[in-house]
């Protein structure tokens, strides 16, 4: 129930910040409207399980979505599309996306879901077929859901950034035309999600919830522009020493990095980046595992390969992407993200079942700490 | 039932190449931007090798916008920006215009049309969230309006590049799937249960698997019903209403609104800046729902927000600080009591037990 007088909805209108009910009822989707008004006055959702709907050819990306209250709103299907690297948009494309969706569907559109797709809301079984089609024709493709490998989403990098290690856009693109036929036809045990970062900063959080997170990093020293510092006030640089978790630097006028104790963690460079920058020895640092909720609580993505040169086509990426995805699929559980099942079944053991095809080693990068307990098996 | 309108070989032609959704500045300096800088909130200046500049604009939005809203957004575009724009990691809108005067001029615009500019530096980042009751069936608690409300009392610093010591990332989830990263954020609002599902046999027997509902539960609280095989009984001991069940099987009822609510944690974030990637903690185990102010809630975290801004170091992430100062000092000076909720009794407890005695004394 409301704490004031006014019903939710107006207060949910009112407000600095843009509300999404006025979004909603601009574009006069009122099923949406009072469908969630009920389900505030109620305390609990009226959507339930809505199962796919798909798209013949497609077998993931269209979503059902049902009410149990279908006098208000029957159906609010989900049509996710596979949005574009870095989420750069032309207007024109954009624009067109919007219309056809107004045309055929209520006109409302998620930007954006939480894997990084775009999500068209309500649109009628019956309209599908059509919009589709017209949203081909600008080259929007349907997402995923389900099993499978899920559309991926990239930072900016360096369309925009100077920090970052590796080209997210042209990875993005390699990678999701890779595995398009796994992101639009459920195969896998559970979903598998790769998201991609330009630098360590890891602006799409890969490393909290993909599976497969490929990190921007670099492997020689973090270079300074000596000069350029100079601009930057004494203490501003003192601070940035004084915080440095490792305790690398050193300054009295000129800095100096102790690299060998360094593990770019990007602090220095994000406080100084007129005088710091990446090295040029660059690449990406691989991670496995994340997930949120699972049968074991969550999981941060943890290191797979420190460090792997990521230049076109990406070759080596994608063979070690291939041999994951071919080691869960035989070895998952229904249900079980790639992180559970190597949780289950040992990480090094998996480490040795995919070490002779990906040529990956066990190395103490990949951990914080060896092991204090004294259980292990000589069997293998 | 649909015909099928492309051809097999014009499927799967995926997403559109970035190439034709870069703007021109970006295409010329593609991978050759030197430095940026944030020259007030929501407008970051960036300079290329060639000496070029770029403006960023960056807005909030509040996640759904309707067909005509975008096209607005995009006239923009097409009058600032060459006809290009883009949304960020957070879900902001951005735009990169070419000179200082355009992207003030911008700016004007995108807070005339209601969008707040900001976003950038040490502020409020966008808070990310889930759909929520608007659009799923899982939502335990509704992220939409909690975000509404957050967003309400902490509107300036989200426009203010210096408001709190380092960034503040809050993150909203309807349920435990915590659709958003919200178990690496700063600040984390989750959708919790607190009483074991409901079984309806009939619905069950018809629709669910049970050797799948029973491989599912992570407690093993789920087995196949005494007398009827075709249902499940659930051991209310041993459950912990996750409702993963629920995810599987309609037929196992979750939502219960009287004991519905949400959860708060704190200190977590994904970035490897110096303490690297950390877990938010679990700091109160139940707020009761209040939309759509959600006043408990929100007082709690602007309790939390004001602590940090008046103890933390500069560049000082809510986890970092929270490490260094101590997790017993945080609940003391947040006012927060201290449940048994938060201290952890799964699979990985061990490790988050206090070894020693090097704690600081109430």
């Amino acid at each position: 129930m409301s704490e004031g007088g006014d019903s939710v909805i107006e207060e949910l209108e009112r407000g600095k910040w843009p509300s999404y009910i006025r979004e909603w009822k601009r574009a006069g989707y009122t099923g949406m409207v009072e469908i969630y008004r009920r389900a505030l006055e109620d305390g609990r959702t009226h959507f339930v399980h809505g199962g796919m709907i798909g798209y013949p050819g497609y077998d993931s990306g269209i979503v059902g979505r049902l009410t149990d209250l279908p006098e208000v709103l029957e159906s609010s299907h989900l049509f996710r599309i596979y949005e574009p690297a870095g989420w750069f948009y032309r207007a024109s494309e954009l624009r067109r996306l919007a219309e056809i969706w107004k045309k055929h569907a209520s006109g409302v559109i998620n930007f954006h879901g939480a894997q990084g797709d775009m999500q068209l809301v309500g649109i009628p079984r019956e309209n599908i077929q059509k919009a589709f089609e017209e949203l081909a024709e600008i080259h929007f493709d349907i997402g995923s859901s389900g099993a499978t490998v899920r559309t991926l989403s990239c930072c900016s990098g360096p369309a925009i950034c100077e920090l970052a290690c590796a080209d997210t856009l042209d990875m993005f693109q390699t990678i999701a035309m890779h595995f398009i036929e796994d992101t639009h036809r459920p195969r896998f045990p559970y979903k598998f999600k790769i998201k991609i970062s330009g630098c360590p900063n890891d602006c799409v959080a890969a490393t909290a919830r993909a599976d497969f997170a490929i990190v921007g990093n670099f492997r020689d020293g973090i270079r300074v522009d000596q000069e350029a510092l100079g601009e930057y006030p004494a203490e501003r640089v003192e601070e940035v020493v004084r915080s440095c978790p490792t305790g690398c630097m050193e300054y009295d006028g000129e800095l100096r990095i102790r690299m060998q104790d360094c593990t770019r963690c990007m602090h220095c460079i994000n406080r100084l980046p007129k005088a710091l920058s990446p090295g040029e020895d660059r690449g990406a640092t691989l991670l496995i595992g994340a997930r949120s909720r699972g049968r074991y609580g969550a999981f941060l993505a943890w290191v797979l390969v420190p460090f792997i040169k990521a230049e076109p086509p990406y070759r080596e990426i994608i063979d070690i992407i291939e041999a994951v995805l071919e080691w869960w699929d035989e070895k998952g559980n229904p249900k079980e993200r790639v992180g559970e099942t190597i949780y289950r079944v040992g990480y090094p053991k998996f480490l040795a079942d995919i070490g002779e095809k990906t040529g990956i080693k066990p190395s103490p990068e990949m951990i914080q700490k060896p092991r204090a307990n004294p259980f292990w098996s000589y069997r293998r | 039932m649909m015909e099928m309108p492309l051809s097999f070989d014009e499927l799967d032609f995926g997403p559109p190449h970035y190439r034709d959704m870069l703007p021109p500045v970006c295409r010329r300096n593609y991978g050759k931007w030197k430095y940026h800088e944030h020259v007030r909130g929501g407008i970051i200046r960036h300079v290329a090798e060639s000496g070029e500049e770029a403006y960023s604009v960056r807005a909030g939005i509040p996640k759904y916008l309707s067909a005509d809203t975008v096209i607005e957004l995009c006239e923009l575009a097409e009058r600032y920006c060459e006809g290009y724009l883009k949304f960020t990691s957070r879900h902001n809108i951005e735009f990169i215009a070419g000179d200082r005067e355009s992207a003030e001029r911008l700016a004007g615009e995108l807070e005339r049309l209601g969008f707040p500019v900001g976003g950038t530096g040490r502020c409020l980042k966008a808070i990310i969230h889930c759909v929520a009751m608007s659009h799923c069936h899982m939502a335990a608690a509704d992220s939409l309006s909690i975000a509404k409300a957050l967003y309400e009392e902490f509107y300036e610093d989200f426009r203010n590049p210096e408001a709190f010591p380092e960034r503040v990332k809050i993150a909203v989830s309807g349920c435990l799937n915590m659709c958003g990263a919200t178990h690496a954020s700063d600040i984390a609002v989750i959708g919790v249960h607190r009483r074991p599902p409901v079984v309806e046999d009939a619905v069950v027997e018809k629709v669910c698997s049970v050797p799948e509902l029973v491989k599912s539960c992570p407690t093993y609280a789920i087995r196949p019903k005494r007398g009827n095989p075709r249902s499940v009984e659930i051991d209310e001991e041993k459950c912990v209403y996750c409702g993963i069940c629920y995810s599987l099987c309609e037929g196992i009822r979750i939502h219960d609104p009287e004991n519905d609510g949400v959860s708060l944690w704190v200190g977590g974030k994904a970035s490897n800046t110096r303490a690297g990637p950390l877990f938010a903690r679990l700091v109160v185990p139940y707020i009761k729902p209040e939309q759509p102010r959600w006043s408990t809630l929100v007082g709690t975290v602007r309790r939390i927000l004001e602590v940090y801004r008046q103890n933390a170091r500069r560049g000082e992430r809510m986890g970092e600080w929270i490490e260094r100062i101590g997790w017993e000092r945080f609940f003391r000076l947040a006012e927060i009591e201290f449940s048994e909720k938060c201290i952890d009794d799964w699979i990985f407890s061990v490790e988050t037990f206090r070894r020693g005695t090097n704690f600081k004394m109430p």
